[in-house]
Parts: C-alpha cells; structure tokens; sequence
C-alpha cells in the first residue's frame, strides 16, 4: 500500500475519473471521442480493483487478475471498434453519431 | 514523499481527463488520453504492481493509444474542429455528473473499510502462478476464454475493416 495514502482519497480520484468519463460519453457527437470516453470509464474500474486488492484483501489476487482480464477485453473491444469505424467511415463518409442510422449493409 | 507522488499523480489524471473529454481537436484529446493513462501507470508502479504498469504502459499506452490515433489520422482532417453539443445540453449533464459523483463520494467516505496493513510486495510470479492454476481460486478457464475471445476479435476485426470486397468474393 502507498504510505500515508488512504484507500478514501484512492476511491475519491477513481470515482471522478469515472464520472468525467461519464460526461464525455453523454456530451461527445463523435464515434472517436465516445472511444475515448469509454477507455476512461474502464481504467477507472482497473484502478478501483487494484486499490481494493491491494489495501483490503492482500494476500489473494483476484482484483490484479481481474485487471488483467478487463485490460484485454478492453483491447479486443478498441481493436473491433476501429475496425468497424473505418468501415462505416468508408461507407458513409462520416463518424458523427447523427448520421449513423443504419446497421444494415 | 510517496502522498506528494499520489497527489500530483491524481491532479494530472484528472487535469488531463478533463481536457481530453472538453477538447475540440480530436488528436489532442487522444494525447491527452495517453498522459491519463501513463498518469495511472505510474500510479500502479506507486502501488507496488509492477507487472500491470507494464501492461498498462505496453497495451494501453502504446496500443491502444497507437489504434485510436490511427483511425484518428485516417478518419479526420487534422485542422477540422469538432462539434460539442449544445451548452444546455452540456450544462444539464455536468449537474448530472456532479451530482452522481457527490453520491458516490458521500457514499465511500461512509464506509468503513477494514484495511489490513502489509509490506509484502506481490511479484510477478505470483500472479503467473495464479492465472494458471486450476486449483481453488485458480483463472485457467477464464484465462483460456480471454484467449479464445482475442483471437476472435482479431479474426472479426480483420473481416469488419476488410469491408465489402471479401464479402463480394464469396458471393
């Protein structure tokens, strides 16, 4: 655990990174901007597992794993929405959320 | 000295969180992404995890990161400004959010967490050990699903961004 460092002020960052993810979500008109929002929402969570590990259940290690595990889903989860943004950006020339209307190609 | 650390980590994290998520400029709101995200790196290293501030730095940091620019670069002119949405728009969900995170708050600071002291530092071992384990408290299932599911995603990533020519191929 980090020295005079209390799990409180841990949680305290963690939960208002979540929430400015939170508003960039709402507010963002823009498929890449959401992406973003959305990799701050999940790194939120990975440091709210570890901070608990850590100060509260040191001797197991199912919040690391479990980081671990939402580290790469998150990854496979950028990988696909890349691909699937250059594909729409191809077809209709535009990321802006208000011109996808249609999944059906 | 390791508080001044924390809190000049968490003042970066979330100075720079918050320009990435106002930003109008979609390459400097990946940049600034990316110091979010070496900010919680040094923050695992500051925790004593220093296999997940590898992983951190090596998969988000450098991948993720290195994705998103990517699609940034062929998706967008680098002059072009984005379009917010409308200031009452913003307004209404800043409360919003201001007011969820005072619940959230509110809600940590009155619980009492049971925190156990310890110095031993969790190595690298550890960690391998346990994600290949399959006895009690074992991940070799979940670990090989996390497999399958990369593998997956790959696979469909390439079909997806290939487009319509394989489809045509086929058909």
């Amino acid at each position: 655990m980090i020295e005079d460092v209390s799990l409180y002020e841990i949680l305290t960052v963690t939960s208002i990174l979540f929430f400015i993810g939170v508003y960039g979500f709402i507010t963002r008109k823009n498929l890449i901007s959401i992406l973003i929002s959305v990799e701050l929402l999940l790194n939120a969570s990975v440091v709210n597992f570890v901070a608990i590990n850590k100060y509260l259940y040191p001797d197991v290690l199912q919040g690391v794993v479990f980081s671990i595990f939402i580290i790469a889903v998150a990854a496979a989860e950028t990988a696909l929405a890349v691909a699937i943004i250059i594909n729409l950006y191809r077809q209709i020339s535009s990321v802006e959320v208000k011109d996808v209307e249609t999944m059906k190609y | 000295m390791e508080r001044i650390i924390f809190y000049i980590l968490a003042f970066v994290i979330i100075a720079f969180a918050v320009a990435s998520v106002n930003s109008r400029r979609m390459l400097r709101s990946v940049v600034y992404l990316a110091f979010v995200l070496i900010s919680i790196a040094g923050f695992f290293f500051l925790i004593d995890y220093n296999l997940l501030a590898a992983i951190q730095l090596t998969v988000y940091a450098g991948g993720i990161i290195v994705l998103i620019i990517f699609s940034v670069l062929l998706v967008h002119h680098i002059e072009m400004r984005l379009e917010m949405a409308s200031i009452a728009k913003r307004i209404t969900t800043a409360v919003l959010c201001l007011v969820g995170m005072g619940v959230f708050i509110y809600t940590i600071h009155s619980f009492e967490f049971e925190m156990v002291e310890n110095t031993k530092s969790t190595t690298t071992q550890d960690i391998g050990d346990r994600l290949l384990s399959y006895g009690d408290g074992g991940f070799i299932l979940p670990f090989e699903v996390i497999s399958i599911l990369l593998l997956a995603a790959m696979i469909g990533a390439i079909v997806i961004a290939k487009g319509t020519k394989l489809m045509d191929k086929n058909s």
